[in-house]
């Protein structure tokens, strides 16, 4: 882990723009190609491109093992909860339109909060089979 | 309740148990996701028992998804058939799980125990969304969540085998989910849709195409494969031997059985029987191989040594009785299809939870650790001795009633000699429970049942209650077979 230099220095020079690029794709689904699942696969693509770099332990150091499992169910619960709210608002299980004040704007809020939850279960999903294949045989 | 809450009753009953597997997934305590889940589990019967009431005083009900109007968005339809399919499955979830406690504990692993409630609740979500849904690929949705949620229940038994017949069930079942979905996207090309009803409006005009046949093909092997028809049944017999105790009375009580309400969905309400039967010769196809998972996995499991496996060779068989029902697609028959879809998962879940509280106590399902077991745990092995009856179909038990109708089916259909086939497979479960009953009853308790006590109260009352079930529903046919026989005039038609 000494004679590379370049590529630590690359690897953290390219981190953020992984991330910028991710979220990019997730908040432009709205308009064009892209999404949550999109978005989320960076982002677990970035803690990939560490742990290969630095190893398992930093990378694990970074993004616990736990919150990767943790987040798993919480981007599903941000999904399902959006449609509950709906429900409790008055229209049914997913219906975006009654969220916010306005139709079109409770739409377009609505897909947005779904896509975050797709890119919170993505990203977690990935990094815990990841990390499940990378600690094999350790 | 208020009105909001009754209209979102089809979401609800399952988005409740979706939600409830987020939050077990997040406990770390077994306990604590326990009690969640009974709570969830207590739920469900409520709300579909209220559907199934509505549906009978006030006709099918339709619940769009996200506000989206059928057949462009997500369509809910409940209707006496999958109202009453709903009934069951969350009633037999609401049995299982008082006893899921102890049992879970004594079979699973203290770390895995969170993960298992919450993967129990994904597929019991699967298994509620399949059954009520009226689209055709939301059904696969939730057809991959309940076998995904099942491939890792099975894993989680007690012995290393468990993996292997997991990953058994993971490669075929993945096999019969692949065929369904090629099947529907064959439809889909050829329709344009996938809302239930509106694919039974358009397939009329496309019934002489070629495709829409190799559609039925794909669709019918691919769920055939799910409830385990013979031959291609080879995953279930381990699966059901290794899951642990409580998922195998769980899974031998519903899976199957929601797969085949989805098979008689597509078949009656969806091509038409007619259709399918004139160009598939399916009538032949499924009384042949009804009688031979009757005949040939009921004699399969008189050379069982293991309680669990020989019972799993046994639902191959009574899976045979409900597919003969379908084939014979007549009113009697067909009626005692869907009543032996419920009476044999009263009776199975009985067998499974009776032998589940054994293997609580003794630590093994060897038939040969079962002798003179009938001293020591004699309310269990009771209850085993009822729901084996009911296997048989004495009169008197849930059995004899489905069996009445298939016989009676198979009389109008003009086939006197199935009658004798059907006779004669009851013969055969005499042979493989009368062996039980014998080492259970007839045999002096060996020294492995030293110090054996009765099953704990939490394992033996909703063994009991199934036994007595299996009994009541032999004796008071009004609820299943009533039910039963109005969702057959809605499915035959005969109601309009």
């Amino acid at each position: 882990m000494k004679l590379d230099l370049i590529l630590r220095v690359t690897t953290k020079l390219l981190l953020p723009f992984i991330l910028m690029f991710a979220l990019y794709v997730q908040f432009h689904g709205d308009f064009g190609p892209g999404g949550g699942f999109q978005a989320g696969a960076m982002a677990a693509a970035m803690v990939f491109l560490y742990s290969i770099t630095y190893g398992l332990p930093s990378a694990q150091k970074a993004v616990p093992p736990a919150i990767a499992q943790a987040m798993i169910p919480i981007g599903v619960l941000i999904f399902a909860g959006v449609g509950v709210y709906a429900m409790f608002n008055g229209g049914q299980f997913l219906n975006y339109s009654v969220i916010a004040e306005d139709a079109p704007h409770a739409q377009a809020l609505g897909i947005l909060l779904v896509e975050s939850g797709v890119l919170i279960t993505v990203a977690g999903t990935f990094v815990s089979i990841f990390y499940a294949f990378a600690g094999r045989g350790r | 309740m208020n009105a909001g809450i009754i209209s979102n009753l089809p979401a609800l009953q399952v988005v409740i148990p979706l939600l409830g597997a987020l939050v077990c997934a997040l406990l770390r305590r077994g306990s604590a996701a326990w009690f969640l889940t009974m709570i969830i589990c207590l739920i469900m019967p409520v709300i579909s028992i209220t559907l199934l009431l509505t549906v009978l005083d006030s006709g099918p009900i339709s619940y769009s998804m996200g506000g989206w109007a059928p057949p462009f968005g997500i369509e809910y339809k409940v209707d006496v058939f999958n109202a009453f399919i709903l009934v069951l499955v969350s009633s037999i979830g609401a049995v299982v799980l008082p006893y899921a406690r102890l049992s879970v504990a004594s079979e699973v692993k203290a770390e895995d125990r969170p993960w298992f409630y919450a993967m129990f609740l994904l597929c019991l979500t699967g298994l509620l969304g399949i059954t009520i849904t009226g689209d055709a690929f939301n059904a696969f949705v939730f057809l991959e969540i309940s076998s995904l949620s099942t491939y890792v229940l099975i894993a989680m038994g007690r012995d290393r085998r468990a993996l292997l017949a997991a990953y058994q069930y993971l490669i075929l079942g993945s096999i019969g989910a692949t065929f369904y979905i090629i099947g529907v996207g064959i439809i889909y090309t050829l329709t344009g849709t996938l809302n239930f009803a509106d694919l039974a409006a358009r397939i009329p005009e496309i019934e002489q195409t070629r495709s829409i046949l190799a559609a039925a093909a794909f669709i019918i092997v691919g769920i055939s494969l799910k409830f385990a028809l013979f031959p291609l049944h080879v995953w279930l017999p381990n699966a059901y031997a290794y899951a642990p105790s409580t998922v195998s009375a769980f899974l031998a009580s519903t899976a199957t059985k929601v797969a085949l309400y989805l098979l008689i969905r597509f078949l009656f309400s969806i091509f038409g029987i007619e259709v399918v039967t004139d160009k598939l010769a399916l009538t032949d196809i499924l009384i042949i191989l009804s009688l031979a998972a009757m005949l040939g996995a009921s004699t399969v499991a008189i050379f069982q040594h293991d309680v669990k496996r020989l019972f799993a060779y046994s639902s191959v068989a009574q899976i045979g009785y409900i597919t003969l029902g379908i084939a014979l697609a007549n009113q009697a028959g067909l009626t005692g299809s869907l009543v032996h879809i419920f009476n044999h998962a009263v009776m199975k879940g009985a067998l499974f939870l009776a032998i589940g509280a054994v293997v609580y106590r003794i630590g093994s399902a060897e038939i040969d650790d079962f002798s003179g077991l009938g001293k020591k745990m004699p309310i269990t092995m009771g209850c085993l001795l009822i729901g084996g009856l009911g296997l048989i179909g004495v009169p008197g038990t849930a059995g004899f009633i489905s069996k009445w109708y298939l016989a009676v089916g198979a009389i109008d259909a003009g086939y006197l000699w199935l009658v004798f086939l059907l006779v004669l497979s009851s013969l055969l479960a005499l042979i493989y429970v009368g062996r039980i009953v014998e080492v259970v009853w007839f045999r002096d308790p060996g020294p492995n049942l030293d110090g054996v006590r009765e099953a704990p109260l939490s394992l033996l009352l909703p063994t009991v209650l199934m036994a007595a079930a299996t009994i009541y529903f032999g004796i008071e046919t009004s609820q299943s077979v009533g039910i039963a026989a109005q969702a057959v005039e809605t499915l035959l038609g005969l109601a309009k």
